[in-house]
């Protein structure tokens, strides 16, 4: 079986919007939860973690107080691992005590919800939060479990067939992106 | 994909440099989850891991016993005065049994070297060797490797003293080559009567006396005199073993200050290494001990990962 291509299709986010998008999801924790006092983010790594690591800076920026930012590898909590193995197992590093929190996770591109289902059974292991609220940057659809995002920066219709990537500068070198990628017809 | 080169683990023979590194990156993870107040994992539910120990062991059976359940996998042990083999049952009929119970890994532990291999080639289960005979005992040098990079930050580069009984030491059988695997030079010390015939054959440096090699190294590695396997009294008397080969206060003050203490347990105190030592904060044993479990909670998730998914894409 060859390696399936992608190539580009279209820019959904540029770094601006991205931007915009992470100033009104922080705003928008911060409503929700009535400040920052009790809230945690959790990003999954990796690209979750870059968003995490911004919103921080920005919930900081408006409340004038540090949230507590941890990173969460599912590699070992995937339902996936009889036949597919994560190709770079990261270390979780979560340095606060989740218990009674209000825990933010925070990934990049929210599809099936199968990670999302993996990184809160590995929250649940750290401990038993008050609450486990999910912001992501882009929901692409195509859901196959029961889950929804809190805080959405963008809605983005896919087709199955299609990917969905965020490129990041801290992680990818790359200019801050979020693009569509489309598979290319087997020649 | 699959995590490792090989499905089974019989001898370092068997990991690659890379797989190495892959071992010892993903028990860092593992680590952190025993330091957790819920040390569980869902990773390998449902699947079957077996430890044959057909010859005495606890610390090594209880090791791979503890890091199969921590990853949620069923652990069953099977020693050997309660499997078959005491009525008689060939070493071929106790896998293929056990095959036809279709369990998904077996940690087999046996007195004679190339039991492990035997295994392979009459079950579909994934092996890895727990120790056969004079052979190899790699999950042992995985751990050791862990805990060695956990303290000096690499493994190239370093010179790593192996003291001891080097021919009759399985524990030596697979740390020589993995050191040289990661880009470190093991170096044997050992009275001549300990020494296999040909070192050169490993491709290690020999050192005529632990007072002339000991400062140069970066690491210690005390074997345990094998009491049980000495019956041919390779030297004259415990005492004059641990005057000669033994690591003490006396010798330590003459060694790097960084010079890391290790020893695979369990330990013969005022033989091989004397108590000062064993309880100096140079000694790392009970680290060795903490890495066993995520060492071996690694290859056992790298081995069972993955293989469900057939095309390699």
């Amino acid at each position: 079986m060859a390696a399936v291509e992608y190539r580009r299709k279209a820019e959904v986010m540029d770094g601006q919007a991205i931007d915009r998008a992470l100033t009104r999801i922080a705003h928008e924790i911060l409503e929700a939860n009535k400040g920052c006092g009790n809230i945690a983010l959790v990003g999954i790594l990796t690209r979750g973690a870059v968003v995490a690591e911004r919103l921080a800076e920005r919930i900081e920026r408006i409340e004038g107080v540090g949230v507590p930012v941890g990173s969460l590898d599912i590699s070992f909590y995937r339902d996936d691992v009889a036949t597919r193995l994560s190709p770079e197992v990261h270390r979780t590093d979560i340095p606060f005590d989740v218990e009674g929190r209000d825990v933010v996770l925070v990934d990049d591109v929210l599809y099936t919800g199968r990670t999302i289902r993996a990184a809160m059974d590995a929250i649940m292991d750290y401990g038993r939060p008050c609450s486990i609220q999910l912001a992501v940057l882009v929901d692409r659809g195509h859901r196959e479990l029961p889950i929804r995002a809190d805080f959405v920066g963008k809605n983005v219709p896919t087709s199955r067939r299609e990917r969905v990537r965020a490129l990041f500068e801290a992680t990818d070198g790359a200019a801050d992106t979020v693009e569509i990628l489309e598979e290319v017809e087997a020649r | 994909m699959s995590g490792l080169t090989s499905r089974h683990i019989i001898s370092m023979d068997d990991l690659t440099a890379a797989d190495i590194t892959t071992v010892l990156d993903t028990a860092e993870s593992f680590k952190e989850v025993n330091e957790r107040r819920i040390k569980k994992l869902p990773t390998l539910r449902g699947r079957t891991i077996i430890n044959l120990f057909l010859e005495p062991s606890t610390r090594t059976r209880t090791s791979f016993e503890i890091a199969a359940k921590r990853l949620s996998a069923d652990a069953i042990n099977m020693t050997g005065s309660a499997s078959a083999t005491v009525k008689g049952e060939s070493l071929r009929d106790t896998a293929k049994t056990l095959s036809a119970m279709a369990c998904d890994l077996i940690v087999v532990r046996h007195a004679y070297a190339g039991a492990p291999q035997v295994l392979t080639e009459c079950m579909d289960a994934h092996v890895i060797n727990g120790g056969d005979g004079r052979h190899q005992h790699p999950t042992q040098a995985l751990l050791d490797l862990f805990t060695i990079r956990q303290h000096a930050g690499r493994l190239a580069g370093l010179r790593v003293g192996i003291v001891g009984d080097i021919c009759h030491s399985r524990v030596a059988g697979s740390l020589v080559p993995a050191l040289r695997t990661v880009g470190a030079t093991p170096v044997l010390i050992a009275p001549p009567t300990l020494l296999p015939a040909r070192p050169d054959v490993l491709g290690a440096e020999v050192a005529p006396s632990l007072d002339e090699a000991l400062p140069e190294l970066d690491v210690v590695y005390l074997l345990r005199v094998q009491m049980e396997r000495a019956a041919g009294m390779p030297f004259p008397s415990l005492r004059e073993y641990a005057r000669f080969w033994g690591m003490n206060e006396a010798r330590l003050s003459s060694a790097r200050p960084e010079l890391l203490v290790m020893h695979p347990g369990p330990m013969n105190r005022g033989v091989e290494i004397s108590s000062a030592v064993a309880d100096s904060p140079r000694a790392i044993v009970l680290d060795q001990v903490n890495a066993g479990v995520a060492v071996r909670m690694a290859v056992m998730y790298l081995l069972l990962g993955g293989e469900g998914g057939g095309a390699a894409a």
